[in-house]
């Protein structure tokens, strides 16, 4: 009996440690053995990532997971989507239960430097905002002093809120819930007087209201919000196929590369779109990627401008500007760094 | 006796024989025995050492920080309630501390109503009355039969949410509110002597336990009772008043009050504790019901007519033949019911209240992403409260146990 339990234990003990030695690999190696992409994703969030009645997701950050499949796999559609709390998501994707993280997540200092991962550009400059009901009567943040704040639980918000009241020597209390469903029914329910929560997922909220035309946004703008999508740190080849997945939808844009006109850029376009699109060079193979890797994202996916205007922009219910997220061209801050 | 005595005394020559002669010491079963618990404690400490060894130097590779420096940062973000004052500006060891104080509010509220419920429902069980037994049969079927979170939803999301807002609150007297924010209480502020009231309230409460005391003495030595209940109730309220009354009312009261967005001044008691204190209440009290019908139903039914007999009323048979027989039952029942209790209370997260779960396991590791660390001080959390509940209940446990003779 006794001799059965050691060699249990020590079985276990040998695949425990053995296993836990594994977690780091190489992802776009798992990426292409599995044939799928496993994209972490907010729970349901209007315009950038929803589930719709037949199960397909869709939205702003979808477009990169699916840009990414794209480039990799060479289909847009080979992604597995897990919707992740705010709470989740940096250790699901430390933990390596997703390839990479899309999911609303703001660039700061604290999570690039001590949680282990890395973030691969932006896809939304974003800022932190206020939703009011109208018969409230509030036209600025500052007559805030004293309200119930209805947040969602481990954001980036949840600081910069406690950093505005400070600052303007003003009181409030926070209700913070799970999900973002949860923030909206606590807000429409009256247990808060405001939501807050970076300005495009208030716009996304606001819709989700029973009657969205009982809400306003306030003005102010309490803080930088740069959202965009994350990796594991410690695997720089996964970390530039991300980071230049978004950059060819970005620079696609920039060279008015668009789904409909990519054979023909590809065929017939100036040298920087057949770079691009891998008529000419080795983007593809220095990336270990295909060469058709961005014409796959461009034809599959479309640039910046056509996944914006799809999911956020106007041709959406959520009707938001371009403002800081138009093309640097077109007086906003979208830059992608040199293609070649 | 005699044949017996022979037997181990051969027995142990053997042992003896076995030790010093010609057999290998391997094949001493105490060495043996010792061999293998050695070689155990090895391998289970060399297990640990390369499981530990190896998160940490996985977490090194991957560039995530380690170690306990963030509980002396400051957070930077708000905590709904908090039992010590709070500001956004402490540290993290300060969240732990609010989280831990509102653990332990919500599970003292949830033991305390849950006990309550459990005793009269299942007592009710035996009720003579039709209404009252299927009332009982009711509450414990329909309760322990839902899960625990779908009740946490219904008390929050379908009864408290649909409370009218700030501005149309539901009032009594102009002193107590009620709305989707929460309760509001008038509070009694002392000043400058409201001290003896306190020192007055501490006395009544020692004094229960002396009358107690006299009391049974009395009744063992005359056979006369003492109404101890009515008695010490009497004490509570009354020592203390008749402290205020003789130092002048030093104290006012704070009533709540509407100022711009929100009631200030009184006590606030928050939405998600009443719906997270009644659910978990509701619910481990309909299992403390089924504990006590099975504790009732453990004494014999000869139990009750001898006391019958002996022309006891049955509110007395219940009191003090039945039940006191019962505990010995009902006890270890509770003890895992107090347990399951604590560790539900982590529901909090569902609906925002800010228990040590939400506010260190959930917001906390979120901030500082040092999962390991904060997961671990949780576990420890948890794990002391529930020992410390086994073992308060162990002591009362051998108190009611059957003394045997």
């Amino acid at each position: 009996m006794r001799k059965k339990d050691i060699l249990a234990i020590t079985t276990l003990a040998a695949t425990l440690t053995a296993g836990a030695a594994s977690v780091q690999a190489a992802t776009l190696d798992d990426v292409k053995s599995r044939g799928t992409l496993t994209c972490g994703v907010s729970t349901g969030l209007a315009g950038f990532s929803e589930k719709d009645e037949n199960g397909k997701w869709s939205g702003l950050d979808v477009d990169v997971c699916r840009s990414v499949a794209a480039a990799v796999l060479g289909d847009a559609d080979a992604v597995q989507y897990k919707p992740l709390t705010a709470k989740e998501r940096f250790t699901a994707l430390v933990s390596g239960e997703v390839d990479m993280l899309s999911r609303n997540t703001t660039w700061t200092h604290t999570r690039d430097t001590s949680l282990g991962i890395n973030f691969a550009g932006t896809n939304f400059y974003d800022g932190a905002s206020f939703m009011v009901m109208k018969d409230l009567g509030v036209s600025s943040a500052l007559e805030l002093d004293g309200a119930n704040a209805c947040i969602q639980a481990g954001t980036s918000t949840e600081l910069a809120i406690a950093d505005f009241f400070r600052q303007h020597g003003m009181s409030y209390k926070a209700v913070t819930f799970d999900t973002s469903d949860q923030t909206r029914q606590g807000f429409e329910s009256g247990r808060c007087d405001f939501l807050t929560s970076d300005g495009s997922q208030l716009a996304a909220l606001r819709v989700g209201l029973s009657n969205p035309a009982n809400a306003v946004i306030l003005p102010e703008v309490i803080s930088k919000e740069p959202l965009g999508p994350v990796v594991r740190q410690g695997d720089d080849q996964w970390f530039n196929i991300v980071k230049w997945s978004l950059n060819a939808m970005i620079e696609a844009e920039e060279q008015g590369v668009t789904s409909a006109n990519v054979d023909d850029k590809l065929a017939n376009g100036n040298p920087a779109n057949k770079r691009l699109l891998g008529g000419e060079g080795e983007l593809g193979a220095n990336l270990g990627l295909e060469s058709n890797w961005a014409y796959n994202i461009v034809k599959q996916v479309g640039n910046y401008a056509e996944s914006f205007d799809r999911n956020v922009g106007m041709d959406s219910p959520l009707k938001l500007e371009r403002g800081l997220n138009a093309s640097w061209k077109n007086g906003g801050i979208m830059y992608s760094q040199a293609m070649r | 006796m005699f044949k017996q005595k022979t037997i181990e005394q051969t027995k142990s020559a053997a042992r003896k024989s076995g030790g010093n002669g010609s057999a290998a010491f391997y094949n001493n079963p105490n060495i043996r025995a010792l061999f293998y618990q050695i070689l155990l404690v090895l391998g289970l400490g060399y297990f640990f050492y390369s499981v530990i060894s190896n998160v940490l130097a996985n977490m090194e590779a991957t560039g995530i920080k380690t170690g306990f420096s963030f509980l002396t940062a400051s957070a930077g973000y708000d905590v709904l309630m908090s039992l010590i004052p709070f500001e956004a500006t402490d540290t993290y060891g300060r969240i732990f501390i609010v989280g831990f104080l509102n653990t332990l509010l919500v599970s003292g509220i949830g033991i305390f109503f849950a006990t309550l419920l459990g005793f009269v429902f299942g007592v009710a069980y035996f009720s003579h009355n039709w209404l009252v037994r299927k009332a009982a049969t009711v509450y414990v079927e329909t309760f322990r039969n839902i899960p625990l979170l779908l009740q946490v939803f219904f008390w929050y999301f379908a009864v408290l949410s649909t409370l009218p807002g700030a501005r149309q609150s539901l009032s009594l007297g102009e002193a107590i509110f009620l709305n989707v924010r929460g309760l509001y209480l008038p509070k009694m502020v002392g000043s400058d002597l409201f001290w003896v009231a306190e020192v007055a309230l501490g006395v009544a409460i020692a004094g229960i336990f002396v009358l107690r005391r006299w009391a049974k003495k009395r009744q063992e030595l005359t056979g006369q009772p003492f109404p101890v209940l009515y008695a010490s109730i009497a004490m509570v309220i009354g020592l203390p008043l008749l402290a205020l009354i003789v130092t002048g009312m030093p104290f006012t009261v704070e009533y709540p009050a509407l100022k711009g967005f929100n009631y200030f001044g009184g006590i606030t008691v928050i939405p998600e504790l009443m719906a997270l204190a009644i659910a978990l209440s509701v619910y481990t009290g309909s299992f403390i019901a089924e504990a006590v019908r099975a504790g009732v139903q453990s004494i014999p039914h000869g139990q009750t007519e001898a006391a019958r007999s002996l022309g006891l009323k049955e509110k007395k048979i219940m009191s003090l033949i039945i039940v006191p027989q019962a505990m010995r039952v009902i006890v270890p029942l509770l003890n895992s019911e107090y347990q399951s209790l604590v560790k539900n209370s982590t529901l909090a997260a569902a609906i925002g209240y800010p228990d040590l779960f939400n506010v260190f396991v959930g917001t906390a590791l979120n901030q500082t992403g040092q999962a390991i660390e904060t997961i671990f001080m949780t576990i420890v959390v948890y794990f002391v409260v529930n020992m410390v509940i086994s073992f308060l209940m162990n002591r009362f446990n051998n108190a009611v146990a059957l003394v045997s003779r």
